[in-house]
């Protein structure tokens, strides 16, 4: 690949004036830092975006295949302000967003609960981990026709694809952050009169829930795959859909279209789980996940 | 070697013959205790010192009901343990606050698992928070405070519950000097029966002799694993003590002198074990 040379100039490094404080030296240093950090982030994309629509208008790569940035642009302008062949673009979102969450919420509720029991009950778990292993083991997107046949074009067949992709993720990180509770934690509850049921919800969960948390960032990812493949293979609205009717067509701009409308969703999404998460840890030391 | 005991007159704390096998994840088996042999009066302070990794905590373990033996018999207030007694506190040598919970809510823990309603127990937690000197940390979280802090934590989380049998496993082994002699000197303070009641028994495990002598009504000195008791020596340096102070006494030093001469032969043989696996 051959990157079209951009004309850009690095961030002076301007000299510090002499007898400044030094912390205020430090903190301008730190800014100056941040900013540089930033300033190169947006060349990054600029970059990438410019060498693709040059390469594109240049034939150096085929637009057919490739579409280019204006292109997918135009596509998204069109689509909000002249609505989607199935209806408004904010519908299409909607939907798939609203059978991706009910897939999530179930999923990671089944997850967390069965991961927990199973994590605490030594009988179930020996019990049930060959077969959880089997099932794991499937390619289980290739579930999803058959959820169409069962569930029919709505709703309920994506949100059975989402809930069939979010359970195993929490489920393994629910058991194992089960498995890996401090055992003097434990200890210390139950001489302290804490019965089974309490050391489950107030020492096993609690301590669990950092082991949960790093699963539900991943696992949003993936209801969303669900319900976006469930769409694709029949569905009467939502962002997969757009994807096929655009794949249809040969419209390549629209397939991208609907993945930069959806990279937007994902990541709307994690910042609102982050900031959850934030809330929700506020016991913990400072220094995990900073995500700098 | 246990110490004689009158007719009709029960002890807080009895091991009789006492053994616990454990099983590695290798299937092999390993013997962290046996045949122990210990009485606790009520009230008495006792401290079992011994080599590292002797199996000094399997002790407290099997009193505590954590564990069951293996083989032999604890008794407890002349009954045999069957499980977590109500009236038995122990103090873990790792943190075991709960870092998701306050202070206060730390301190409260006990009380709520055995069914206070929730004023009560916050009155209590406050009132034992006071007297650790962290009534100003009631609404901090444990990683928001120094090592020595959080000790005071697990202390006052374990003395609200009132527990007429106290064990404790090294638990300030993970504190520098200066705040151990601190610690040592209020946990006398707060053993000492500031809340009217009578004191509780006391098994203190340490590795440190110093802390052992200052400290109790008895040293037991144990041996190299698998663990047993080889020798007891009574304490009979005036109380109050203040640690510091008590450290610098002749009679400490006798005291000190003649335990060391039957511990170092047990830190000794551990050692020399040590080594030979190294090698």
């Amino acid at each position: 690949m051959s990157l079209e040379s951009v004309e850009s100039v690095g961030a002076p490094i301007a000299p510090t004036a002499p007898a400044v404080g030094r912390a205020s030296a430090r903190a301008k240093a730190a800014r100056q830092r941040r900013l540089t950090v930033y300033a190169a982030r947006v060349l990054v994309l600029v970059v990438v975006l410019v060498a693709w629509e040059l390469m594109a208008r240049n034939g150096v790569i085929d637009p057919f295949y490739f579409s280019m940035p204006t292109r997918i642009w135009d596509q998204i302008v069109q689509w909000t302000l002249h609505g989607t062949p199935q209806g408004s673009l904010g519908e299409q979102i909607w939907y798939t967003l609203y059978e991706a969450l009910l897939g999530w919420v179930f999923g990671v509720a089944g997850g967390v609960v069965l991961g927990i029991g199973l994590g605490r009950v030594r009988f179930l778990a020996d019990v049930f981990s060959p077969y959880i292993k089997v099932l794991n083991a499937l390619p289980r997107i290739a579930l999803v026709p058959i959820f169409l046949i069962l569930f029919g074009l709505g709703p309920a067949s994506k949100v059975a694809s989402a809930v069939v992709l979010v359970f195993f993720p929490v489920f393994f990180n629910a058991f194992q952050g089960a498995r890996e509770v401090d055992r003097n934690l434990v200890a210390n509850a139950r001489i302290l009169g804490a019965s089974n049921r309490r050391v489950t919800l107030q020492v096993v969960i609690p301590s669990a829930t950092s082991w949960i948390f790093t699963s539900l960032h991943v696992s949003f990812g993936f209801a969303l795959i669900g319900a976006i493949v469930g769409e694709y293979l029949g569905a009467a609205k939502g962002i997969g859909l757009l994807v096929s009717m655009s794949q249809n067509t040969f419209n390549t701009a629209g397939v991208y279209a609907a993945m930069v409308i959806l990279a937007v969703v994902a990541l709307l999404a994690e910042g609102l789980l982050t900031f959850a998460e934030k809330r929700l840890f506020r016991w913990k030391p400072g220094d995990s996940g900073s995500g700098e | 070697m246990i110490s004689g005991t009158p007719p009709g007159h029960v002890p807080a704390i009895e091991l009789r013959g006492a053994s616990k096998v454990f099983r590695t994840p290798s299937g092999a088996s390993h013997t962290a205790v046996r045949d122990l042999g210990l009485t606790v009066e009520q009230g008495e302070f006792v401290a079992v010192v011994g080599p590292t990794g002797c199996g000094k905590s399997t002790t407290l373990t099997l009193v505590s009901g954590l564990e069951e033996p293996t083989e032999g018999e604890v008794l407890v207030g002349g009954e045999p343990v069957t499980g977590i007694r109500p009236e038995v506190g122990f103090v873990f040598q790792q943190d075991a606050v709960f870092p998701w919970r306050t202070v206060l809510s730390n301190v409260t823990a006990g009380p709520r698992f055995r069914g206070v309603p929730r004023a009560e127990a916050r009155e209590r937690a406050r009132d034992w928070l006071g007297r650790v000197g962290l009534a100003s940390f009631a609404d901090r979280y444990p990683h928001q405070l120094s090592g020595g802090q959080r000790k005071r934590v697990a202390l006052a989380q374990t003395f609200v519950c009132d527990p007429a049998i106290l064990l404790m496993d090294e638990p300030f082994s993970a504190l520098d000097v200066q705040t151990r002699a601190l610690m040592s000197d209020e946990l006398l303070e707060l053993w000492g029966g500031s809340h009217g009641g009578p004191a509780a028994s006391v098994v203190f495990v340490t590795h440190d002799l110093e802390e052992a002598i200052a400290l109790a009504d008895k040293v037991v000195v144990m041996t190299a694993g698998p663990a047993t008791v080889k020798q007891v020596f009574p304490v009979r340096l005036p109380r109050p003590r203040k640690v510091e102070a008590i450290r610098l006494e002749p009679e400490f030093v006798e005291i000190y002198r003649e335990i060391w001469s039957s511990l170092g032969e047990e830190v000794r043989i551990t050692r020399e074990r040590g080594a030979s696996r190294v090698a």
